[in-house]
């Protein structure tokens, strides 16, 4: 079957989605990460494999966090790094996506990252450059939508790896917002293909995706129920700005049900750890004690995050 | 000089032995107190030999290549990336570079790369067992066991035996 | 100027008079049909069309097709084989003045293709406000009054929208959606969006609004056609009331006929239709209430520029081209559903001229001859270039259809031969 993230060789081009990704390919960009993380605690924090690369940083969606942080990565792999914050007014002044990608392409961009609203829209542009035959320029999703975020789904597996060796016999949650959250995805699809065997969504009806459970994760509304022996706990930021309509009531209440407090967390294992993407929402979604505890590697998740951005990039550079 | 017999087949050593012998050559150079740096995978397992050799206490340092390679654009990164750990401070250093085989000179000069990444040795040496020629790049050993003459498509390989013994095997490209 | 025209050796297939007979000539005169089988008295045939291994039909009748170039698009209806097409209103600016459906009707007779037959806007602007001149609107040609895809939101303006055209026994054609459920879903809500993070549509979007609409018939009497229906659910609803004898039809999207939300694949943005296509389940319902004739089959054909269709999926306008792919995919469905040719062909011809209430669709004897001479095997690839509408948006390009338009006739004149 056709995976528009693979070459002919079944190598991996562009990073679109961990979904559809077998599980080598996902241990290749663990390993490789893990050489990558000795780079970033040398003197001289760079090795030549992008050198004379440009890689365009493509962010329709605002992120500085993000987009610092693959600047990093693709430098530290020395590569020229070029910065594009498009937002939407200028993208309405008429050019579309493609468009824009044509024009890049034709200043020798030799690797996307793209971050966008709509879900889909790093596929659009892979299958682009597919029709064009650029098959020498490459796409990684910096995050589309409510679709995927797969460097930090990977991200997040380094660190589980990390702190817990093997996937195999861990009980994982994911807290929170779901239906709205690209990473909670891109955790959830990651978790299931490295063979975690329980995966468990914990959150109010409204945040929830239906089907949810059709890829393989068991629902919990009661937080209580759904911490109970689990080894990692993955709090999602109750997002603001995605929400559209009248999900919740208040921060307050969804705080008091779904908040990670002291109390909530003894009811996991004793050496679970707390996880989160960022940014963090403080009394929202994750008590301070717990944020700034020390089953929390929430500062870890970031230092990880450079050397996982390494590693996709020198990988699908290299296909 | 090893060349193929009339077989097209080479009679190959012992490479235990040639670690000794390898060994007898840097003895006499221990003054300087250089550090050992080992290419993975080869160049690693003979430098442990080497380290038991010659009763040092320092640590070896590993490196991998993978980073520092010229072929990237052609063959991509190489699926197994193995740890490059450097346990002391290159800087002022002299050091011992040590590989199994040594043949275009191309992944010398990416260790070399690597290592000034580190900090500015002092100096660099080459300690190799096998020379099979075919240089690419003006690179030679300082210290070399064997000069082996392969006929096209064939490949020198080390391996280490179950029993942690290490010996030479030929391989058909 | 009307030819006398006998249409030889075809296959006629009349679905309504319930007519399947090989090689039977077909007799035309004044523009009508003048015999099947035996010429009319003192007949003397003036053009003589060959149809050796074609069906001829009644000539599609179309519910749902938007003419944005009109010129480009009654020549690709002709290619398609449609000899009437109904034009919803929400062309730009939409048909909600007499004048403007004035103009759309004397403009289709000039370009003399298919027939035009214009929906007026049920509301100024299609705001679902404020009523249109439904009358006027009548008398320019307006055979019905519709709001497009657009919702009236305003339960109390759809009321006294439906018993004004109650008054006069104009329909209303309405596309049940319920505006808050459907304003920010681009997908069917299910497995398909959960996993590709697209806001979904739910099924509730389209049944609430059929309730409401069904409730509404059966307070005002208005009679009600109901276009584009996307689930099973809401097909059953319809047709519980459908029993309950209330003057409600309803029509079905080619495409909602082959395709489910699976074929948004990877984001295929050609597979973006408003109603969005939903589950397999959805699907089969649609397709056996079409088998059981209780829904007609229309292309709902949109033309969509390449540049509002190659975006992100939520940002491509839904969709696709319809006209020229009728006939093959219609056959397409009719292979997987396993019904006859006749059948098929009934669900374009004489069930949308019973919604319509037109004395068309049919190879009767006096009425208007409107035909379609087609080869039901004949193989022709999708391309661009194929096509003769502007719109070449398509979940089909480069796939191989099956069943080609030979030759049209409207009014018994000859306005597309292949």
């Amino acid at each position: 079957m056709y995976n528009p993230q693979l070459n002919k060789d079944g190598e991996l081009t562009h990073l679109l989605s961990i979904e559809g990704l077998p599980k080598r390919i996902l241990d290749q960009i663990l390993d490789t990460a893990a050489s990558f993380m000795e780079v970033s605690a040398r003197e001289v924090k760079k090795v030549p494999l992008l050198r004379g690369k440009s890689v365009f940083n493509l962010f329709f969606e605002n992120s500085t966090r993000t987009r610092t942080t693959f600047e990093i990565a693709a430098k530290r792999l020395s590569a020229d790094v070029i910065n594009l914050d498009i937002n939407k007014s200028s993208a309405s002044k008429g050019e579309t996506l493609l468009d824009t990608i044509d024009n890049l392409c034709a200043m020798h961009a030799n690797l996307f990252v793209v971050r966008h609203a709509s879900s889909g829209a790093p596929y659009l542009i892979a299958e682009h450059l597919r029709k064009a035959g650029r098959d020498d320029i490459h796409v990684v999703n910096a995050g589309d939508g409510r679709h995927a975020h797969p460097t930090q789904g990977l991200l997040d597996m380094y660190t589980i790896r990390h702190y817990k060796k093997d996937f195999t016999q861990l009980r994982v949650a994911i807290v929170g917002d779901i239906l709205h959250s690209r990473v909670a995805r891109s955790d959830i699809h990651a978790l299931t293909t490295l063979g975690v065997p329980e995966v468990r969504a914990i959150g109010p009806e409204t945040l929830l995706p239906k089907h949810l459970d059709k890829l393989g994760v068991h629902v919990f509304h009661d937080m209580e129920e759904g911490l109970k022996d689990c080894d990692v706990v993955i709090m999602l930021r109750l997002q603001n700005e995605r929400m559209t309509g009248a999900l919740l009531p208040s921060a307050g209440e969804y705080f008091r049900h779904y908040g990670l407090t002291p109390q909530k967390l003894a009811l996991a294992k004793p050496d679970a750890i707390v996880m989160h993407p960022g940014p963090m929402n403080r009394g929202v979604e994750i008590h301070s004690a717990v944020a700034d505890g020390s089953q929390a590697v929430i500062l870890p998740q970031v230092t990880f995050g450079i050397a996982v951005r390494m590693a996709v990039m020198s990988i699908v550079a290299g296909n | 000089m090893s060349a193929p017999n009339n077989a097209g087949v080479v009679a190959l050593p012992d490479a235990e032995a040639q670690c000794r012998q390898l060994a007898d050559l840097i003895r006499p150079h221990l003054s300087r107190n250089p550090a050992l740096v080992g290419i993975h995978s080869g160049g690693v397992w003979i430098a442990g030999r080497l380290r038991e050799l010659l009763g040092l206490t320092e640590e070896i340092g590993m490196i991998d290549v993978s980073f520092y390679r010229d072929d990237f654009a052609e063959k991509g990164l190489h699926p197994q990336v193995k740890p490059t750990a450097i346990p002391f401070d290159v800087e002022g250093r002299h050091l011992i570079l040590i590989d199994d085989v040594l043949y275009t000179g191309r992944t010398t000069r990416a260790a070399i790369n690597e290592l000034f990444d580190y900090g500015r040795p002092a100096s660099i040496a080459l300690a190799v067992l096998a020379d099979r020629g075919g240089r690419e790049l003006p690179v030679a050993a300082t210290w070399n066991t064997w000069d082996v003459a392969l006929a096209d498509g064939q490949s020198l390989v080390l391996e280490r035996k179950d029993n942690g013994e290490l010996a030479w095997r030929l391989e058909n490209v | 100027m009307s030819t006398n025209i006998v249409i030889e050796n075809g296959r006629l297939i009349c679905p309504k008079n319930r007519v399947d007979r090989s090689s039977t000539p077909l007799y035309i005169q004044n523009g009508k049909m003048a015999g099947i089988g035996e010429a009319p008295a003192g007949f003397v045939a003036e053009q003589r069309i060959d149809a050796t291994g074609c069906v001829v039909s009644p000539g599609f009748i179309d519910l749902g097709a938007r003419l944005n170039s009109i010129e480009a698009e009654l020549a690709a209806a002709v290619a398609g084989g449609v000899t009437s097409v109904v034009v919803p209103p929400d062309a730009d600016p939409p048909l909600d003045e007499p004048e403007l459906a004035d103009r759309l009707v004397h403009r289709g007779k000039e370009i003399r293709k298919a027939r035009v037959l214009p929906l007026g806007a049920l509301t100024l602007g299609l705001k679902g406000e404020r009523l249109a001149e439904l009358a006027g609107l009548k008398k320019a040609g307006c055979v019905a009054f519709s709001q497009a895809n657009k919702t009236v939101v305003d339960t109390e303006a759809l009321l006294r929208a439906m018993e004004y055209a109650a008054t006069f026994g104009f329909a209303v054609w309405l596309q049940p959606q319920d505006h808050w459920l459907s304003r920010n879903g681009i997908a069917h809500e299910g497995e398909v969006a959960s996993r590709l993070g697209l806001a979904g549509i739910p099924v509730a979007a389209e049944t609430i609004a059929i309730g409401t609409i069904i409730q509404l018939v059966r307070i005002t009497g208005c009679r009600v056609h109901l276009t584009r229906i996307s689930s099973a659910a809401g097909m059953a609803l319809i047709q519980r009331a459908q029993l309950d004898q209330l003057p409600i039809t309803c029509d079905v999207g080619i495409h909602h006929l082959l395709l489910t939300d699976n074929d948004i694949g990877y984001f295929n943005p050609h597979a973006r239709f408003c109603p969005p296509l939903r589950s397999q389940n959805d699907r089969q319902a649609l397709s056996d209430a079409v088998v059981a004739g209780r829904a007609a089959i229309c292309s709902d054909h949109t033309p969509v520029g390449a540049d509002d269709k190659l975006l992100p999926f939520g940002e491509a306008k839904p969709g696709a081209t319809g006209l020229e792919v009728l006939l093959p995919l219609t056959l397409k469905w009719a292979e997987s559903a396993n019904v006859d040719l006749p059948t098929a062909l009934a669900r374009i011809t004489s069930a949308p001229a019973e919604v319509l209430g037109v004395e068309r669709g049919s190879l009767s004897t006096g009425t208007v001859a409107d035909l379609c001479i087609f080869d039901p095997e004949a193989t022709w690839q999708l391309t661009p270039e194929a096509l003769k509408s502007r719109g070449k948006n398509s979940p089909w390009t480069g796939y191989p259809m099956t069943g080609k338009v030979k030759a049209t006739l409207v009014s018994g004149r000859v306005v597309y031969q292949a």
